[in-house]
């Protein structure tokens, strides 16, 4: 292969990147696999609005990441002196009801709530799709007991059975991440198991398995493979879902405890000064609004893309 | 014929019946597991910090807590049967008599809002799909995007922010003015109609206008899903064959409209409206929060906060039994009324 490749590959060398990846006839796997990638990047950018949600959304993560470094102060400094002061040159936000920064409580809010929905969503995907394969492939009873699981846990609204779990653990941001994940996995396993039962009968997973591979390996190397595409897509359009129920869980005093600054808990400690100084909750709600809205709008873009039953 | 396919829903009756006392049971076992994992130790909620290792296993043997765990749930159970869901440390009233006065307000307000948000959202998407890439369209794709991404609880101060602070136009939070508090006689505990039932308009008038900024919050919670799945549903039928004939044989636009295709659609949209019906319980809780309704909602969180588990997971399985119902429904509406599945 690669000494009768190389003349080859020195011929297509002299074609730009673009021509390359665009090539009707590619001639390597990589090709093939990066060409998929390429046209797909290039539909996703064609959509402005997604495009508009992509960047606020890595807007988003810069300046969360930053936050240390760009906050002007210390996000817990007190300064009773300049408490509820209105936005101004050195507040830009203004202050809260004791004299802390809002524009760097936000920053620092924003480490909180992606860090909680990054969390989420790494206990969620993979566990979701695991049991979703499994069911599907291996079908009969662990089917029926799996997915009749999965329906108890649908059977609650998602926001009041992570409340019940966060009074039974102890209201907290490890507690609030457990509920949301424990409410979240069944639609993927949904998902999952219903793109298995359309990939378990083709016949490449028949010619693996007279090959003799087991059924972990099939499951893991050719069913969820295949199955990702379509979590990737939930997953996106669910991140904006989670920011929200975070946020509720924090209003309601069950999630992030103060003096964290979760724009929830945020939210539910200033909003008694609605009446005078309407701004100290309205800077944290607007954050939640632009970062639910960014991940919606490229949710709703990556499905445009990747989801096949949309092409 | 006929006994076949009688014969066939009743099999279909039968399995979803099982399908669902599984689920039900389900409801039951995760309810009653939470109760037991959680930190707080009920026989201290009961005796104190302080009580006397004595009255403590007293206690915890009346509470029936030293039995095993299995015997527990089966006494849970028990209870359960006869609508005893133990007592609430904060009222100290049974759960049940609870949650039997706190849930007619947050019908009340759950189904305004659901038909504010019917009349709104199901016209809105079929307007929009009629002409999609119109101006129209986009507008109405940009505002449920938007509206799916705004927590109903920011809604919720933002409305009081503007109708009540700024504009005056709206009371403020509660279910009823303080000059009407407890004028009207409880009959359906549903403030709105007892006080129209009784003929206490003043009390009417100010309930009235108390339920409206909290329904407006909640029938946005779910504007955006109707609209947005009726868009979807009409796009569909519009597309569909028996539109082109319609259209061929010069039926008016209008009635290709509303009749042939929305006829067509209407079955789903049922489905749609009931599950949006159900999800407002969820915008209930936080609703109901902001703007301090004496529902179910409020009695959840307000149980939360004061670690009264005996009405916190009495209400949440209230909830979820409620949840079940509806989707329930929504799935039988859809066998009933659609001739395709049955």
């Amino acid at each position: 292969m690669s000494d009768g490749a190389k003349p080859l590959a020195g011929a297509r060398a002299r074609l730009s990147w673009h021509e390359w990846l665009l090539d009707e006839e590619p001639s390597s796997r990589r090709q093939t696999v990066w060409g998929e990638f390429y046209r797909k990047c290039r539909r996703f950018a064609a959509n402005r609005l997604a495009m508009g949600g992509l960047i606020a959304v890595l807007l988003l993560v810069v300046l969360s990441l930053l936050a240390p470094v760009l906050a002007p102060y210390d996000p817990h400094a007190q300064a009773l002196a300049s408490r509820l002061a209105p936005p101004s040159a050195a507040h830009w936000l203004g202050t809260d009801e004791l004299g802390r920064d809002l524009l760097s409580r936000l920053l620092y809010g924003g480490r909180i709530t992606l860090g909680m929905v990054v969390a989420v969503v790494v206990l969620v995907a993979p566990f979701g799709l695991l049991v979703g394969c499994v069911a599907g492939y291996l079908g009969g009873l662990t089917d029926r007991i799996l997915m009749r699981l999965t329906d108890i846990f649908l059977a609650f609204p998602r926001l009041i059975l992570a409340l019940a779990f966060v009074a039974a653990l102890k209201p907290g941001i490890g507690s609030a991440v457990i509920a949301i994940a424990l409410t979240s996995w069944p639609p993927y396993a949904r998902l999952a198991r219903a793109d298995t039962l359309t990939i378990r009968d083709a016949d490449f997973i028949a010619a693996v398995r007279l090959a003799g591979a087991s059924a972990g390996r099939i499951i893991l190397r050719h069913i969820v493979p295949l199955a990702l595409s379509s979590v990737i897509v939930r997953v996106s359009l669910d991140m904006a879902g989670i920011i929200i129920t975070a946020a509720g869980l924090g209003f309601l005093g069950m999630g992030a405890q103060p003096p964290a600054s979760e724009w929830g808990t945020m939210i539910a400690t200033s909003r008694d000064y609605i009446l005078e100084q309407w701004w100290v909750p309205a800077a944290p709600g607007i954050a939640i609004f632009v970062a639910a809205f960014a991940f919606n709008l490229l949710g709703d873009g990556l499905r445009d893309v990747l989801d096949p039953k949309a092409r | 014929m006929n006994g076949r396919r009688d014969a066939g829903r009743l099999r279909v009756l039968s399995t979803s019946a099982a399908s669902i006392s599984i689920t039900l049971f389900g409801l039951i076992l995760v309810t009653f597991l939470i109760g037991r994992v959680m930190p707080i130790d009920p026989v201290v909620a009961v005796a104190g910090d302080h009580a006397p290792p004595d009255v403590v296993a007293r206690i915890r043997s009346e509470l029936g807590l030293d039995r095993p765990l299995a015997v527990q749930f089966l006494i849970y159970l028990r209870h359960l049967a006869v609508g005893d869901l133990g007592r609430s440390v904060m009222t100290s009233h049974a759960v049940t008599a609870d949650i039997l006065q706190y849930f007619p307000p947050t019908f009340e307000l759950a189904t305004s809002a659901i038909i504010l948000a019917v009349l709104v959202g199901v016209p809105a998407g079929v307007l929009a799909a009629s002409r999609p890439g119109s101006r129209f369209d986009h507008l109405v794709r940009a505002v449920s995007l938007a509206g799916q991404s705004v927590p109903v609880f920011v809604l919720g101060l933002l409305f009081l922010l503007i109708l009540y602070v700024k504009l005056g136009w709206l009371p403020g939070s509660g279910q009823v003015g303080i000059t009407y508090e407890g004028v009207v006689p409880p009959i359906t505990r549903m403030l709105v109609v007892d006080a129209a039932l009784t003929g206490h308009w003043g009390a009417f008038w100010s309930a009235l206008s108390h339920l409206v900024q909290p329904a407006l919050v909640l029938a946005l919670f779910s504007l955006a899903y109707i609209t947005r799945m009726t868009r979807a549903f009409m796009f569909e039928a519009l597309g569909s064959e028996y539109v082109i004939t319609a259209r061929a044989k010069g039926v008016p636009e209008w009635l290709v409209l509303w009749r042939h295709a929305f006829g067509n659609v209407s079955v789903g949209l049922v489905t749609v409206i009931a599950l949006a019906y159900a999800s407002l319980l969820e915008g209930a809780v936080l609703t109901e929060t902001v703007f301090s309704w004496p529902g179910l909602g409020l009695y959840l969180t307000t149980s939360l906060l004061n670690a009264d588990m005996n009405a916190v997971l009495g209400a949440t399985m209230v909830i979820g039994c409620i949840y079940i119902g509806l989707n329930l429904l929504a799935d039988f509406a859809y066998r009933l009324l659609d001739p395709r599945v049955r």
